[in-house]
């Protein structure tokens, strides 16, 4: 610390303790509203959608095409857009992101090239999600050919949360104890099968969590789907890989970017449904880690 | 007391389980063999996942770098610098990022504004004022500020907070830095909370138990003695959030507008960075014209900026950590 006093020594020793303590109190009152701010302004956000959102939700409402009249216009191509591309990208990156994770944890050797991607992983994790997808347009849309298809945003999208899955996947291989893992060295098993064996059913939830979490992000992510070029306006559901596509967030952009008021309602239905889908999947994620982690007790 | 056996091994017959042990103990040749060369090869996938981030990286950056050559070929470094109309869609096109770059830096010190000084008290209110019990309640619910959809966000700022705005500011235009900015700011406080609380509650108790012994109340405990301890770490969360705000695309795309003005004035259309890239992308621009290679350059910018400020958070984080590790 530095050699300046942390009190000064005389004038302050005369003590006014009332006051300070008072105006310690009123600095927590003020703490508090800080934090009220936060919560008010979210419940605010989600009253407000509801207020508009809700008398648009109906079962036509999920299974109608967009349309250019806003009382017909409905979600089903937002959502079976959604829902392709959250299969796609959690069959890409959820195996890519765990091996990745198990190399690093269990296997890496202490060299500057672990090292590199040690330091890579946290810049990646901070880059803008915009950036990937100028990566997503250059490389899988343009250089691979893919056009812009599903495949090229789950592989845009798969990227984007790969560092995530990769961070939470390291974190569940390191609540294992090492002591799992000379068990396994002990019985004779080689180091991958004490691994696949034993440390990686025990890391489980943790992983499945961090990976429901990542979708989740995954989701909500509307920008770098953008710059890849999925279409605002697609009144099909998509029948290949290869085939244009479109998701919710991308949907409620369009919706919210049009002059009439109509459409400003069709966009919080979708936001509704948006925001209840992630919601299921948080719970998910905090169902696995409550239900498997009691099986498991070290 | 009986030790049972297990059941695959009293299934077999007394002379084959004489073998069976000593295939145990002393191995078998031929199935170690393809078990090393299963896993030699199990290790090099491994290795290979762990390479695609590497790939990431060299991706981003060729790409960025290859499209943002072609652009410099065409319009000079110095006009991209200095001149200030960002105009590449009209007929009298001029190239000066200055525009999109102060609207991206007025909307992120907005939103700095509102989320370093509510990030803050919010952080010392969880670590240091809140019951445990209270603080184990409201602090994931706090964090589920950072979970909802960035577009969810720009719904609000454009229907919600602008209109109420309007109402006591009648200049304000409908599209505005204003409330993205707000908006913006509210998004990205759980983010300087959760990390000034980390870097708080480093702070090792002895400190702030040497500082109650001196007779300090509280609050000269918390300003004089943890906020300072931290402040490294508090810097660093403070230049992750910027770096978050300059990269933020959806709140400004749908409620800042896709003007490009050089202007201070937070009440009037703007368009960021981030948001130009938007709205080229949403229009068809075939690939290898300029206007293609202009949403590089503008991303490259973006990223260079970003990169930098999470460099200096890192730099910052990593002094904070040396202090009492």
């Amino acid at each position: 610390m530095s050699a300046k006093p942390l009190l000064p020594v005389d004038h302050e020793f005369t003590p006014r303790l009332a006051f300070r303590k008072r105006l310690g109190t009123l600095f927590g009152i003020l703490s508090g509203l800080a934090i009220f701010i936060g919560l008010a302004t979210l419940g605010t956000l989600i009253a407000d959608v509801m207020r508009d959102g809700w008398p648009v939700l109906s079962w036509d409402f999920l299974t109608s095409y967009p349309s250019r009249r806003p009382e017909q216009a409905g979600i089903l191509s937002a959502v079976v857009g959604t829902a392709y591309l959250l299969i796609l990208v959690a069959l890409i990156a959820f195996p890519l992101g765990v091996a990745a994770a198990i190399y690093l944890e269990e296997f890496a050797p202490r060299n500057r090239l672990t090292a590199t991607i040690e330091i890579n992983l946290s810049n990646l994790a901070a880059v803008p999600s915009i950036v990937y997808g100028l990566l997503g347009l250059g490389i899988f849309v343009r250089s691979l050919q893919l056009g812009r298809s599903l495949l090229a945003g789950a592989f845009t999208l798969s990227l984007l949360v790969l560092p995530i899955i990769i961070v939470s996947a390291r974190e569940a291989l390191r609540t294992v104890p090492p002591s799992i893992r000379e068990a396994g060295l002990a019985l004779g098993a080689s180091p991958w099968q004490t691994v696949w064996r034993f440390v990686l059913p025990a890391a489980l939830p943790g992983i499945l969590t961090g990976t429901i979490l990542a979708l989740a992000r995954a989701i909500g992510e509307t920008a770098p789907l953008i710059t890849i070029g999925a279409l605002t306006y697609v009144a099909f559901t998509p029948r290949s890989l290869l085939d244009p596509f479109t998701v919710l967030p991308i949907q409620i952009f369009n919706w919210v970017s049009r002059p009439q008021p109509g459409f400003h309602d069709r966009a919080a239905g979708a936001i509704i449904v948006l925001l209840v889908v992630l919601l299921l999947f948080n719970a998910l994620a905090i169902f696995i880690r409550a239900r498997l982690q009691r099986r498991i007790r070290f | 007391m009986v030790t049972s056996e297990p059941a695959s091994v009293q299934a077999v017959a007394p002379v084959d389980r004489r073998e069976w042990l000593a295939q145990i103990l002393m191995g078998n040749q031929r199935s170690d063999r393809t078990r090393r060369l299963r896993e030699s090869i199990i290790l090099t996938a491994l290795f290979a996942a762990a390479l695609v981030s590497i790939a990431t990286t060299i991706g981003i950056v060729y790409t960025l770098g290859i499209e943002t050559f072609s652009f410099f070929q065409q319009v000079s470094l110095i006009d991209f610098l200095t001149d200030t109309q960002w105009t590449p869609l009209f007929a009298q096109k001029h190239f000066g990022i200055w525009p999109l770059l102060v609207a991206t830096l007025l909307v992120s010190a907005i939103a700095m504004l509102v989320a370093l000084p509510l990030g803050l008290l919010s952080a010392i209110g969880l670590a240091e004022y809140a019951p445990p019990r209270v603080a184990r309640i409201v602090k994931p619910i706090l964090e589920v500020l950072a979970g909802v959809p960035t577009v969810v966000y720009g719904y609000f700022a454009l229907l919600f907070v602008t209109p109420i705005l309007q109402r006591f500011i009648p200049q304000l235009e409908v599209f505005n830095a204003l409330s993205a900015g707000l908006v913006m700011g509210i998004m990205i406080l759980p983010l300087v909370a959760s990390l000034s609380e980390d870097a708080m509650r480093a702070v090792p108790r002895s400190l702030r138990e040497g500082a109650y012994a001196l007779g300090a109340t509280k609050l000269e405990v918390i300003w004089r003695v943890v906020v300072p301890s931290a402040l490294s770490g508090i810097v660093a969360a403070f230049i992750l959030a910027v770096s978050r705000a300059v990269g933020e695309t959806m709140i400004v795309a749908i409620a800042m507008g896709l003007v490009p003005r050089l202007t201070l004035n937070p009440l009037v259309a703007m368009e960021t960075m981030t948001a130009y890239i938007v709205q080229v992308s949403l229009g068809d621009t075939p690939h290898g014209t300029l206007e293609y290679q202009t949403i590089f350059a503008v991303g490259a910018t973006l990223f260079v900026i970003t990169m930098l400020l999470n460099l200096l958070s890192y730099r910052f984080l990593k002094r904070f950590r040396e202090v009492y590790e």
